[in-house]
Protein backbone atom coordinates (compact mmCIF):
# COMPACT_ATOMS: atom_id res chain seq x y z
CA UNK A 1 0.00 0.00 0.00
CA UNK A 2 1.30 3.48 -0.90
CA UNK A 3 0.83 5.75 2.10
CA UNK A 4 1.22 9.51 2.03
CA UNK A 5 1.54 11.35 5.36
CA UNK A 6 1.06 15.11 5.20
CA UNK A 7 3.02 17.03 7.81
CA UNK A 8 3.06 20.68 8.73
CA UNK A 9 5.58 22.82 10.55
CA UNK A 10 4.20 24.33 13.76
CA UNK A 11 5.61 26.43 16.60
CA UNK A 12 6.53 24.49 19.74
CA UNK A 13 3.61 24.30 22.21
CA UNK A 14 5.47 26.53 24.68
CA UNK A 15 6.45 29.15 22.06
CA UNK A 16 5.80 32.79 22.88
CA UNK A 17 3.00 34.03 20.65
CA UNK A 18 3.81 37.51 19.32
CA UNK A 19 3.40 39.35 16.04
CA UNK A 20 5.44 41.74 13.85
CA UNK A 21 4.95 43.98 10.80
CA UNK A 22 2.01 45.82 12.31
CA UNK A 23 0.50 42.61 13.70
CA UNK A 24 0.29 41.00 10.28
CA UNK A 25 2.96 38.31 10.74
CA UNK A 26 3.74 35.69 13.38
CA UNK A 27 7.02 36.64 15.09
CA UNK A 28 9.29 33.64 14.48
CA UNK A 29 12.16 35.20 16.42
CA UNK A 30 13.50 32.62 18.87
CA UNK A 31 10.65 30.22 18.12
CA UNK A 32 11.43 26.52 17.91
CA UNK A 33 9.49 24.72 15.17
CA UNK A 34 8.25 21.15 15.49
CA UNK A 35 6.30 18.66 13.41
CA UNK A 36 2.65 19.47 14.13
CA UNK A 37 1.87 17.03 17.00
CA UNK A 38 -1.19 15.34 15.42
CA UNK A 39 0.75 14.77 12.18
CA UNK A 40 3.73 13.26 13.99
CA UNK A 41 2.25 11.36 16.93
CA UNK A 42 -0.75 9.85 15.16
CA UNK A 43 -0.74 10.17 11.34
CA UNK A 44 2.92 9.32 10.80
CA UNK A 45 3.21 6.61 13.41
CA UNK A 46 0.00 4.86 12.34
CA UNK A 47 1.20 5.04 8.73
CA UNK A 48 4.45 3.35 9.76
CA UNK A 49 2.60 0.67 11.75
CA UNK A 50 0.36 -0.14 8.77
CA UNK A 51 3.39 -0.41 6.51
CA UNK A 52 5.13 -2.66 9.02
CA UNK A 53 2.06 -4.91 9.15
CA UNK A 54 1.01 -4.94 5.48
CA UNK A 55 4.06 -3.85 3.48
CA UNK A 56 4.20 -0.85 1.18
CA UNK A 57 5.82 2.53 1.62
CA UNK A 58 5.40 5.72 3.64
CA UNK A 59 6.15 9.06 1.99
CA UNK A 60 5.98 12.27 4.00
CA UNK A 61 4.86 15.39 2.20
CA UNK A 62 5.04 18.97 3.36
CA UNK A 63 4.11 22.13 1.51
CA UNK A 64 6.59 24.81 2.52
CA UNK A 65 9.87 26.55 1.93
CA UNK A 66 13.38 25.31 2.69
CA UNK A 67 12.95 26.12 6.41
CA UNK A 68 10.55 23.13 6.52
CA UNK A 69 13.39 20.65 5.84
CA UNK A 70 14.37 20.09 9.50
CA UNK A 71 10.89 18.84 10.42
CA UNK A 72 10.83 16.68 7.28
CA UNK A 73 14.15 15.13 8.37
CA UNK A 74 12.63 14.43 11.77
CA UNK A 75 9.77 12.52 10.12
CA UNK A 76 12.32 10.56 8.09
CA UNK A 77 14.23 9.81 11.31
CA UNK A 78 11.04 8.43 12.87
CA UNK A 79 10.84 6.02 9.95
CA UNK A 80 9.29 7.40 6.73
CA UNK A 81 10.93 6.01 3.57
CA UNK A 82 11.18 9.19 1.56
CA UNK A 83 9.93 12.76 1.49
CA UNK A 84 8.55 15.38 -0.83
CA UNK A 85 8.47 19.11 -0.27
CA UNK A 86 6.26 21.20 -2.51
CA UNK A 87 8.13 24.46 -2.63
CA UNK A 88 5.51 27.12 -1.88
CA UNK A 89 4.35 29.56 0.79
CA UNK A 90 1.44 28.32 2.88
CA UNK A 91 -1.06 31.08 3.43
CA UNK A 92 -4.34 29.36 2.62
CA UNK A 93 -5.70 25.86 3.28
CA UNK A 94 -7.36 25.44 -0.13
CA UNK A 95 -4.10 26.38 -1.88
CA UNK A 96 -2.21 23.79 0.18
CA UNK A 97 -4.91 21.15 -0.39
CA UNK A 98 -4.72 21.64 -4.16
CA UNK A 99 -0.98 20.99 -4.06
CA UNK A 100 -1.35 17.83 -1.97
CA UNK A 101 -4.32 16.43 -3.93
CA UNK A 102 -2.54 16.93 -7.23
CA UNK A 103 0.57 15.14 -5.98
CA UNK A 104 -1.36 12.30 -4.34
CA UNK A 105 -3.46 11.67 -7.45
CA UNK A 106 -0.54 11.79 -9.88
CA UNK A 107 1.45 9.36 -7.79
CA UNK A 108 -1.35 6.94 -6.96
CA UNK A 109 -1.40 7.11 -3.16
CA UNK A 110 -4.11 4.92 -1.62
CA UNK A 111 -4.03 6.19 1.93
CA UNK A 112 -3.50 9.87 2.74
CA UNK A 113 -3.02 10.58 6.45
CA UNK A 114 -3.18 14.08 7.94
CA UNK A 115 -3.39 15.40 11.52
CA UNK A 116 -6.79 16.62 12.74
CA UNK A 117 -5.63 20.24 12.74
CA UNK A 118 -2.46 22.29 13.07
CA UNK A 119 -1.78 23.91 16.42
CA UNK A 120 -1.10 27.32 14.84
CA UNK A 121 -4.04 28.08 12.55
CA UNK A 122 -6.33 25.39 13.98
CA UNK A 123 -8.06 25.13 10.61
CA UNK A 124 -9.11 21.47 10.41
CA UNK A 125 -9.49 22.11 6.70
CA UNK A 126 -6.77 20.65 4.50
CA UNK A 127 -7.58 16.93 4.79
CA UNK A 128 -11.27 17.30 3.89
CA UNK A 129 -10.41 19.54 0.95
CA UNK A 130 -7.84 17.02 -0.33
CA UNK A 131 -10.48 14.28 -0.20
CA UNK A 132 -13.00 16.32 -2.18
CA UNK A 133 -10.38 17.25 -4.78
CA UNK A 134 -9.40 13.57 -5.09
CA UNK A 135 -13.11 12.59 -5.10
CA UNK A 136 -12.56 9.98 -2.39
CA UNK A 137 -14.03 9.41 1.09
CA UNK A 138 -12.81 11.42 4.05
CA UNK A 139 -13.02 10.52 7.71
CA UNK A 140 -12.18 13.29 10.15
CA UNK A 141 -11.06 12.92 13.77
CA UNK A 142 -10.13 9.28 13.39
CA UNK A 143 -9.09 7.57 16.63
CA UNK A 144 -8.56 4.03 15.23
CA UNK A 145 -7.60 2.87 11.75
CA UNK A 146 -7.04 -0.57 10.26
CA UNK A 147 -6.66 -1.56 6.63
CA UNK A 148 -7.24 -5.00 5.11
CA UNK A 149 -6.99 -5.31 1.33
CA UNK A 150 -8.80 -2.30 -0.10
CA UNK A 151 -11.05 -1.72 2.93
CA UNK A 152 -10.37 0.57 5.86
CA UNK A 153 -12.05 0.03 9.24
CA UNK A 154 -12.25 3.22 11.21
CA UNK A 155 -13.37 4.60 14.54
CA UNK A 156 -14.14 8.26 14.54
CA UNK A 157 -14.82 10.55 17.50
CA UNK A 158 -18.23 12.19 17.55
CA UNK A 159 -20.03 14.15 20.28
CA UNK A 160 -20.02 11.89 23.33
CA UNK A 161 -19.10 8.67 21.54
CA UNK A 162 -17.62 6.96 18.50
CA UNK A 163 -18.76 6.06 15.01
CA UNK A 164 -17.63 2.75 13.46
CA UNK A 165 -17.01 3.18 9.76
CA UNK A 166 -16.04 1.01 6.82
CA UNK A 167 -14.67 2.69 3.71
CA UNK A 168 -12.95 1.85 0.44
CA UNK A 169 -9.46 2.97 -0.46
CA UNK A 170 -8.25 5.40 -1.61
CA UNK A 171 -9.21 7.46 1.39
CA UNK A 172 -8.11 10.57 3.28
CA UNK A 173 -7.99 10.42 7.09
CA UNK A 174 -7.50 13.14 9.69
CA UNK A 175 -5.89 11.67 12.79
CA UNK A 176 -6.55 12.36 16.45
CA UNK A 177 -5.60 10.88 19.77
CA UNK A 178 -5.84 7.12 20.16
CA UNK A 179 -4.67 6.16 16.68
CA UNK A 180 -1.07 5.42 17.72
CA UNK A 181 1.54 6.05 20.40
CA UNK A 182 4.20 8.67 19.64
CA UNK A 183 7.64 7.30 18.69
CA UNK A 184 10.96 8.89 19.55
CA UNK A 185 13.58 8.69 16.78
CA UNK A 186 16.70 6.73 17.72
CA UNK A 187 20.31 7.43 16.67
CA UNK A 188 20.13 4.96 13.80
CA UNK A 189 16.99 6.61 12.49
CA UNK A 190 18.54 10.06 12.71
CA UNK A 191 21.65 8.90 10.80
CA UNK A 192 19.57 7.12 8.17
CA UNK A 193 17.35 10.17 7.69
CA UNK A 194 20.31 12.16 6.35
CA UNK A 195 20.58 9.98 3.27
CA UNK A 196 16.89 9.30 2.60
CA UNK A 197 15.55 11.04 -0.51
CA UNK A 198 13.87 14.44 -0.07
CA UNK A 199 12.52 15.58 -3.42
CA UNK A 200 11.61 19.22 -3.93
CA UNK A 201 8.86 19.81 -6.49
CA UNK A 202 7.38 23.00 -7.90
CA UNK A 203 3.79 23.92 -6.94
CA UNK A 204 0.92 23.90 -9.40
CA UNK A 205 -0.82 27.16 -10.25
CA UNK A 206 -3.49 28.08 -7.68
CA UNK A 207 -4.66 31.18 -5.85
CA UNK A 208 -5.28 31.89 -2.17
CA UNK A 209 -8.97 31.69 -1.27
CA UNK A 210 -8.34 33.41 2.06
CA UNK A 211 -5.70 35.69 3.57
CA UNK A 212 -4.95 36.74 7.13
CA UNK A 213 -5.34 40.50 7.55
CA UNK A 214 -4.07 40.86 11.11
CA UNK A 215 -3.50 39.17 14.47
CA UNK A 216 -4.29 40.24 18.01
CA UNK A 217 -3.82 38.91 21.52
CA UNK A 218 -6.67 38.35 23.96
CA UNK A 219 -7.07 40.88 26.75
CA UNK A 220 -5.25 39.70 29.86
CA UNK A 221 -7.40 38.57 32.78
CA UNK A 222 -7.81 41.46 35.19
CA UNK A 223 -6.79 39.34 38.13
CA UNK A 224 -8.03 36.47 40.20
CA UNK A 225 -10.44 37.06 43.07
CA UNK A 226 -9.39 34.79 45.91
CA UNK A 227 -11.87 33.18 48.27
CA UNK A 228 -10.79 31.60 51.53
CA UNK A 229 -10.88 27.78 51.59
CA UNK A 230 -12.98 27.98 54.77
CA UNK A 231 -15.54 30.20 53.12
CA UNK A 232 -16.65 28.20 50.07
CA UNK A 233 -20.15 29.66 50.43
CA UNK A 234 -18.67 33.00 49.32
CA UNK A 235 -17.50 31.46 46.02
CA UNK A 236 -21.01 30.22 45.32
CA UNK A 237 -22.41 33.69 46.08
CA UNK A 238 -19.91 35.30 43.69
CA UNK A 239 -20.62 32.81 40.92
CA UNK A 240 -24.34 33.32 41.37
CA UNK A 241 -24.61 37.06 41.94
CA UNK A 242 -21.51 38.58 40.38
CA UNK A 243 -20.52 36.27 37.52
CA UNK A 244 -24.11 35.06 37.01
CA UNK A 245 -22.61 31.77 35.90
CA UNK A 246 -24.67 29.42 38.10
CA UNK B 1 -29.29 36.92 -1.73
CA UNK B 2 -29.73 34.23 0.87
CA UNK B 3 -27.46 32.78 3.53
CA UNK B 4 -27.44 28.99 3.67
CA UNK B 5 -27.01 27.16 6.99
CA UNK B 6 -26.31 23.50 7.65
CA UNK B 7 -28.33 22.50 10.72
CA UNK B 8 -27.07 19.22 12.14
CA UNK B 9 -29.22 16.79 14.07
CA UNK B 10 -28.43 14.01 16.48
CA UNK B 11 -30.89 11.10 16.92
CA UNK B 12 -33.60 13.16 15.23
CA UNK B 13 -33.15 16.36 17.26
CA UNK B 14 -31.41 19.52 16.14
CA UNK B 15 -28.22 20.13 18.11
CA UNK B 16 -27.47 23.21 20.18
CA UNK B 17 -24.65 23.96 17.73
CA UNK B 18 -27.18 23.85 14.88
CA UNK B 19 -29.32 26.50 16.57
CA UNK B 20 -26.23 28.67 17.13
CA UNK B 21 -25.23 28.32 13.48
CA UNK B 22 -28.80 29.19 12.44
CA UNK B 23 -28.85 32.30 14.59
CA UNK B 24 -25.42 33.35 13.30
CA UNK B 25 -26.54 32.81 9.70
CA UNK B 26 -29.75 34.75 10.26
CA UNK B 27 -27.78 37.71 11.64
CA UNK B 28 -25.46 37.63 8.62
CA UNK B 29 -28.50 37.49 6.32
CA UNK B 30 -30.09 40.44 8.08
CA UNK B 31 -26.89 42.50 7.74
CA UNK B 32 -26.79 41.71 4.01
CA UNK B 33 -30.50 42.22 3.48
CA UNK B 34 -31.25 38.61 2.56
CA UNK B 35 -33.00 35.52 3.89
CA UNK B 36 -31.64 32.75 6.07
CA UNK B 37 -32.28 29.28 4.64
CA UNK B 38 -31.39 26.17 6.63
CA UNK B 39 -30.73 22.67 5.34
CA UNK B 40 -31.66 19.64 7.46
CA UNK B 41 -30.92 16.09 6.30
CA UNK B 42 -32.33 12.73 7.33
CA UNK B 43 -34.88 12.04 10.02
CA UNK B 44 -35.32 15.14 12.19
CA UNK B 45 -38.17 16.38 14.35
CA UNK B 46 -39.37 19.84 15.23
CA UNK B 47 -37.28 21.53 12.57
CA UNK B 48 -39.73 24.45 12.36
CA UNK B 49 -38.11 25.72 15.58
CA UNK B 50 -35.30 27.09 13.37
CA UNK B 51 -37.75 29.91 12.64
CA UNK B 52 -37.34 31.09 16.20
CA UNK B 53 -33.66 31.76 15.43
CA UNK B 54 -34.32 33.85 12.34
CA UNK B 55 -34.47 31.19 9.62
CA UNK B 56 -37.31 31.78 7.15
CA UNK B 57 -37.09 28.59 5.11
CA UNK B 58 -35.93 25.07 5.95
CA UNK B 59 -34.98 22.73 3.12
CA UNK B 60 -35.48 19.20 4.37
CA UNK B 61 -33.84 16.29 2.56
CA UNK B 62 -35.69 13.50 4.30
CA UNK B 63 -33.91 10.63 2.50
CA UNK B 64 -33.18 8.22 5.36
CA UNK B 65 -29.90 7.06 3.85
CA UNK B 66 -28.66 10.37 5.27
CA UNK B 67 -29.35 9.12 8.80
CA UNK B 68 -25.93 7.50 8.43
CA UNK B 69 -23.51 10.40 8.45
CA UNK B 70 -21.74 10.80 5.10
CA UNK B 71 -20.00 14.15 4.59
CA UNK B 72 -19.53 13.50 0.87
CA UNK B 73 -23.29 13.20 0.36
CA UNK B 74 -24.07 16.17 2.59
CA UNK B 75 -21.51 18.34 0.77
CA UNK B 76 -23.38 17.44 -2.42
CA UNK B 77 -26.70 18.44 -0.81
CA UNK B 78 -25.24 21.75 0.36
CA UNK B 79 -23.76 22.53 -3.07
CA UNK B 80 -27.11 21.79 -4.73
CA UNK B 81 -29.03 23.91 -2.21
CA UNK B 82 -26.53 26.79 -2.49
CA UNK B 83 -27.01 26.82 -6.25
CA UNK B 84 -30.80 26.65 -6.00
CA UNK B 85 -30.96 29.45 -3.43
CA UNK B 86 -28.18 31.56 -4.97
CA UNK B 87 -26.35 31.58 -1.64
CA UNK B 88 -22.95 33.21 -1.48
CA UNK B 89 -22.53 32.72 2.26
CA UNK B 90 -22.72 29.26 3.80
CA UNK B 91 -22.62 28.60 7.54
CA UNK B 92 -21.70 25.50 9.55
CA UNK B 93 -20.96 24.83 13.21
CA UNK B 94 -17.28 24.08 13.84
CA UNK B 95 -18.07 20.72 15.44
CA UNK B 96 -17.62 17.06 14.54
CA UNK B 97 -20.04 17.33 11.62
CA UNK B 98 -19.02 20.75 10.36
CA UNK B 99 -15.34 19.79 10.38
CA UNK B 100 -16.16 16.89 8.06
CA UNK B 101 -18.43 18.69 5.61
CA UNK B 102 -17.27 22.32 5.33
CA UNK B 103 -13.78 21.57 3.91
CA UNK B 104 -15.29 19.27 1.28
CA UNK B 105 -17.79 21.94 0.27
CA UNK B 106 -15.04 24.57 0.13
CA UNK B 107 -13.05 22.46 -2.36
CA UNK B 108 -16.19 21.58 -4.31
CA UNK B 109 -17.25 25.21 -4.77
CA UNK B 110 -13.70 26.60 -4.84
CA UNK B 111 -14.84 28.92 -2.05
CA UNK B 112 -12.74 30.32 0.80
CA UNK B 113 -13.41 28.74 4.20
CA UNK B 114 -12.86 30.26 7.63
CA UNK B 115 -13.26 27.72 10.44
CA UNK B 116 -13.97 28.48 14.08
CA UNK B 117 -15.39 32.00 13.71
CA UNK B 118 -15.95 33.74 17.05
CA UNK B 119 -17.79 36.84 15.83
CA UNK B 120 -20.10 37.98 13.06
CA UNK B 121 -18.27 38.83 9.83
CA UNK B 122 -17.29 42.35 8.99
CA UNK B 123 -17.88 42.29 5.23
CA UNK B 124 -15.55 39.55 3.98
CA UNK B 125 -13.43 39.61 7.13
CA UNK B 126 -14.00 37.01 9.83
CA UNK B 127 -12.42 36.80 13.28
CA UNK B 128 -11.26 33.45 14.62
CA UNK B 129 -9.10 32.09 17.41
CA UNK B 130 -5.64 30.86 16.36
CA UNK B 131 -2.60 29.36 18.12
CA UNK B 132 -4.98 27.19 20.14
CA UNK B 133 -6.76 30.16 21.64
CA UNK B 134 -3.61 32.11 22.47
CA UNK B 135 -4.38 34.73 19.77
CA UNK B 136 -6.99 35.90 17.28
CA UNK B 137 -6.74 36.44 13.53
CA UNK B 138 -8.91 38.41 11.13
CA UNK B 139 -9.15 36.45 7.91
CA UNK B 140 -10.37 37.83 4.61
CA UNK B 141 -12.17 35.61 2.11
CA UNK B 142 -11.06 36.38 -1.45
CA UNK B 143 -13.66 34.33 -3.33
CA UNK B 144 -17.22 35.41 -4.15
CA UNK B 145 -18.68 32.56 -2.12
CA UNK B 146 -17.64 32.39 1.53
CA UNK B 147 -18.00 29.48 3.93
CA UNK B 148 -17.84 30.09 7.67
CA UNK B 149 -17.94 27.60 10.52
CA UNK B 150 -18.87 28.99 13.91
CA UNK B 151 -17.04 27.94 17.08
CA UNK B 152 -19.57 26.47 19.56
CA UNK B 153 -20.46 28.64 22.56
CA UNK B 154 -18.95 31.78 21.05
CA UNK B 155 -21.87 33.64 19.51
CA UNK B 156 -25.11 34.37 21.36
CA UNK B 157 -28.27 32.81 19.97
CA UNK B 158 -30.87 35.47 19.24
CA UNK B 159 -34.49 34.30 19.50
CA UNK B 160 -36.67 36.17 17.04
CA UNK B 161 -40.02 34.48 17.64
CA UNK B 162 -40.29 33.98 13.87
CA UNK B 163 -41.56 30.97 11.98
CA UNK B 164 -39.98 28.98 9.19
CA UNK B 165 -41.59 27.32 6.22
CA UNK B 166 -40.41 23.72 5.75
CA UNK B 167 -39.91 22.69 2.12
CA UNK B 168 -38.93 19.19 0.99
CA UNK B 169 -35.81 19.05 -1.14
CA UNK B 170 -35.52 15.93 -3.27
CA UNK B 171 -32.30 15.18 -5.06
CA UNK B 172 -30.23 12.28 -6.22
CA UNK B 173 -27.40 11.44 -3.88
CA UNK B 174 -24.02 10.36 -5.20
CA UNK B 175 -22.81 6.88 -4.30
CA UNK B 176 -19.77 7.00 -2.05
CA UNK B 177 -17.33 4.41 -0.75
CA UNK B 178 -18.13 4.89 2.90
CA UNK B 179 -20.52 3.31 5.36
CA UNK B 180 -21.22 4.04 9.02
CA UNK B 181 -21.72 0.58 10.57
CA UNK B 182 -22.62 1.69 14.04
CA UNK B 183 -22.65 4.70 16.33
CA UNK B 184 -21.79 4.10 19.96
CA UNK B 185 -22.95 6.96 22.11
CA UNK B 186 -23.22 7.34 25.80
CA UNK B 187 -26.28 9.48 25.29
CA UNK B 188 -26.75 10.22 28.98
CA UNK B 189 -23.53 12.18 28.88
CA UNK B 190 -23.65 15.88 28.15
CA UNK B 191 -21.33 16.68 25.26
CA UNK B 192 -18.23 18.55 26.29
CA UNK B 193 -18.14 21.17 23.54
CA UNK B 194 -21.81 22.07 23.98
CA UNK B 195 -21.86 22.25 27.78
CA UNK B 196 -22.35 25.63 29.46
CA UNK B 197 -20.49 24.47 32.55
CA UNK B 198 -17.52 22.11 32.65
CA UNK B 199 -16.01 20.57 35.78
CA UNK B 200 -12.45 19.47 35.07
CA UNK B 201 -9.87 17.79 37.25
CA UNK B 202 -6.20 16.89 37.01
CA UNK B 203 -3.45 14.84 38.55
CA UNK B 204 -4.04 16.60 41.85
CA UNK B 205 -6.92 14.19 42.48
CA UNK B 206 -4.42 11.37 42.96
CA UNK B 207 -6.44 8.50 41.44
CA UNK B 208 -9.54 7.55 39.43
CA UNK B 209 -11.35 6.43 42.59
CA UNK B 210 -11.55 10.08 43.66
CA UNK B 211 -13.63 11.27 40.70
CA UNK B 212 -16.94 10.65 42.47
CA UNK B 213 -17.02 14.17 43.92
CA UNK B 214 -16.20 15.65 40.49
CA UNK B 215 -19.07 13.75 38.90
CA UNK B 216 -21.42 14.72 41.72
CA UNK B 217 -20.54 18.38 41.35
CA UNK B 218 -21.01 18.16 37.57
CA UNK B 219 -24.36 16.46 37.99
CA UNK B 220 -25.60 19.07 40.44
CA UNK B 221 -24.60 21.86 38.01
CA UNK B 222 -25.82 20.11 34.84
CA UNK B 223 -22.20 20.24 33.72
CA UNK B 224 -19.95 18.04 31.59
CA UNK B 225 -16.75 16.55 33.03
CA UNK B 226 -13.27 16.99 31.58
CA UNK B 227 -9.67 16.27 32.57
CA UNK B 228 -6.05 17.18 31.92
CA UNK B 229 -3.94 15.19 29.49
CA UNK B 230 -1.90 13.08 31.94
CA UNK B 231 -5.13 11.97 33.59
CA UNK B 232 -6.41 10.61 30.27
CA UNK B 233 -3.00 9.20 29.35
CA UNK B 234 -2.74 7.12 32.52
CA UNK B 235 -6.29 5.94 31.93
CA UNK B 236 -7.95 7.51 34.98
CA UNK B 237 -10.51 9.08 32.64
CA UNK B 238 -11.57 8.40 29.01
CA UNK B 239 -9.61 10.09 26.22
CA UNK B 240 -12.62 12.08 25.01
CA UNK B 241 -12.49 14.09 28.27
CA UNK B 242 -8.95 15.35 27.58
CA UNK B 243 -9.02 19.10 27.01
CA UNK B 244 -6.17 21.35 25.93
CA UNK B 245 -3.97 22.11 23.01
CA UNK B 246 -3.72 18.46 21.98
CA UNK B 247 -7.17 17.49 23.21
CA UNK B 248 -10.52 19.17 22.79
CA UNK B 249 -10.78 22.96 22.85
CA UNK B 250 -13.78 24.20 24.78
CA UNK B 251 -15.22 27.59 25.72
CA UNK B 252 -17.97 27.09 28.27
CA UNK B 253 -19.51 29.85 30.33
CA UNK B 254 -17.95 28.44 33.47
CA UNK B 255 -14.89 26.19 33.85
CA UNK B 256 -13.84 24.60 37.15
CA UNK B 257 -10.18 23.50 37.24
CA UNK B 258 -9.61 21.21 40.21
CA UNK B 259 -6.08 20.00 40.93
CA UNK B 260 -4.81 21.12 37.52
CA UNK B 261 -1.55 23.08 37.44
CA UNK B 262 -2.43 25.21 34.40
CA UNK B 263 0.36 24.29 31.99
CA UNK B 264 0.39 26.40 28.84
CA UNK B 265 -0.86 23.45 26.75
CA UNK B 266 -3.82 22.93 29.06
CA UNK B 267 -4.71 26.63 29.17
CA UNK B 268 -4.65 26.77 25.37
CA UNK B 269 -7.73 24.57 25.17
CA UNK B 270 -9.78 26.25 27.88
CA UNK B 271 -8.83 29.93 27.99
CA UNK B 272 -11.83 30.88 25.88
CA UNK B 273 -14.05 30.01 28.88
CA UNK B 274 -15.94 33.07 30.13
CA UNK B 275 -15.41 32.42 33.85
CA UNK B 276 -12.62 30.24 35.25
CA UNK B 277 -12.56 28.92 38.82
CA UNK B 278 -9.33 27.34 40.08
CA UNK B 279 -9.02 25.10 43.13
CA UNK B 280 -5.43 24.14 43.90
CA UNK B 281 -3.28 23.53 47.00
CA UNK B 282 -0.39 25.41 45.46
CA UNK B 283 -0.81 29.19 45.60
CA UNK B 284 1.90 29.44 42.91
CA UNK B 285 0.08 27.20 40.41
CA UNK B 286 0.14 29.02 37.04
CA UNK B 287 -3.60 28.44 36.59
CA UNK B 288 -4.39 31.23 39.08
CA UNK B 289 -3.01 33.76 36.56
CA UNK B 290 -5.75 32.72 34.12
CA UNK B 291 -8.47 32.47 36.77
CA UNK B 292 -11.35 34.76 37.63
CA UNK B 293 -11.96 33.11 41.01
CA UNK B 294 -9.55 31.03 43.01
CA UNK B 295 -9.40 28.97 46.17
CA UNK B 296 -6.00 27.96 47.50
CA UNK B 297 -6.91 24.73 49.24
CA UNK B 298 -7.22 20.98 49.22
CA UNK B 299 -9.72 19.72 46.66
CA UNK B 300 -10.74 16.89 48.98
CA UNK B 301 -11.99 19.46 51.49
CA UNK B 302 -13.12 22.25 49.16
CA UNK B 303 -15.11 20.27 46.56
CA UNK B 304 -17.50 18.54 49.03
CA UNK B 305 -18.17 21.93 50.67
CA UNK B 306 -18.73 23.48 47.26
CA UNK B 307 -21.19 20.74 46.36
CA UNK B 308 -23.11 21.29 49.59
CA UNK B 309 -23.25 25.06 49.05
CA UNK B 310 -24.49 24.66 45.48
CA UNK B 311 -27.14 22.16 46.58
CA UNK B 312 -28.30 24.74 49.11
CA UNK B 313 -28.44 27.45 46.44
CA UNK B 314 -30.49 25.24 44.13
CA UNK B 315 -32.85 24.17 46.89
C1 LIG C 1 3.31 18.91 23.20
C2 LIG C 1 2.52 18.88 24.46
C3 LIG C 1 1.12 18.95 24.40
C4 LIG C 1 0.36 18.92 25.57
N1 LIG C 1 -0.99 19.01 25.48
C5 LIG C 1 -1.74 19.03 26.63
C6 LIG C 1 -3.17 19.16 26.57
O1 LIG C 1 -3.78 19.20 25.50
N2 LIG C 1 -3.86 19.19 27.73
C7 LIG C 1 -3.25 19.11 28.97
O2 LIG C 1 -3.95 19.14 29.99
N3 LIG C 1 -1.91 18.98 29.03
C8 LIG C 1 -1.15 18.93 27.90
N4 LIG C 1 0.21 18.77 28.00
C9 LIG C 1 0.78 18.48 29.33
C10 LIG C 1 1.00 19.72 30.17
O3 LIG C 1 2.26 20.27 29.87
C11 LIG C 1 0.95 19.36 31.66
O4 LIG C 1 1.93 18.38 31.93
C12 LIG C 1 -0.40 18.84 32.16
O5 LIG C 1 -1.45 19.71 31.76
C13 LIG C 1 -0.39 18.72 33.66
O6 LIG C 1 -1.56 18.08 34.10
P1 LIG C 1 -2.11 18.33 35.58
O7 LIG C 1 -2.27 19.78 35.80
O8 LIG C 1 -3.29 17.45 35.77
O9 LIG C 1 -0.95 17.70 36.48
P2 LIG C 1 0.20 18.41 37.32
O10 LIG C 1 0.97 19.35 36.52
O11 LIG C 1 0.88 17.30 38.02
O12 LIG C 1 -0.60 19.28 38.36
C14 LIG C 1 -1.34 18.80 39.43
C15 LIG C 1 -1.82 20.00 40.22
O13 LIG C 1 -2.68 19.56 41.25
C16 LIG C 1 -2.39 20.32 42.41
N5 LIG C 1 -2.81 19.50 43.57
C17 LIG C 1 -2.18 18.43 44.12
N6 LIG C 1 -2.91 17.94 45.12
C18 LIG C 1 -4.02 18.69 45.23
C19 LIG C 1 -5.13 18.68 46.09
N7 LIG C 1 -5.30 17.75 47.06
N8 LIG C 1 -6.09 19.61 45.92
C20 LIG C 1 -5.96 20.56 44.94
N9 LIG C 1 -4.92 20.61 44.10
C21 LIG C 1 -3.97 19.68 44.25
C22 LIG C 1 -0.92 20.59 42.36
O14 LIG C 1 -0.60 21.74 43.11
C23 LIG C 1 -0.71 20.80 40.86
O15 LIG C 1 -0.87 22.17 40.51
C24 LIG C 1 1.00 18.81 26.84
C25 LIG C 1 2.39 18.75 26.90
C26 LIG C 1 3.14 18.79 25.73
C27 LIG C 1 4.64 18.74 25.84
Amino acid sequence: MKILVCISKAPDTTAKIAFTDGDTKFDENGVQFIVNPYDEWYALVRGLELKEANGGSVTVLSVGRVDTDPIIRKALAIGADDAVRIDADTNDALYVAKQIANYAKENGYELVLCGKETIDYNGSQVAGMVAELMEVPYVSLTSKLDVAGSTATIERDVEGGVELIEANLPIVISSSKGMAEARIPNMRGIMAARSKPLTVVAPIEASNATSVKNFSLPAAKTGCKYVDADNVQELVNLLHNEAKAI
Amino acid sequence: MSVLIYADSNNGSLTKNALEAASYGAQVAQAKGGNAVAVVVGTANNIEQLGNYGVTKVLHVSDTTLDKFDPQKIAHVMATAAKQEGSETIIFAHDYSGKSIAPRLSAKLDAGLVTGAIALPNGNIIKKAVFSGKAFAEVEVNTSTQIISVLPNSVDKVETGGTAEVVALALELPSTGIKVKETKKESTELSLTEADIVVSAGRGLKGPENWGMVEDLAKELGAATACSRPVADIGWRPHHEHVGQTGIAIRPNLYFAIGISGAIQHLAGVNGSKVIVVINTDAEAPFFKAADYGIVGDAFEVVPKLLAAIKELKA
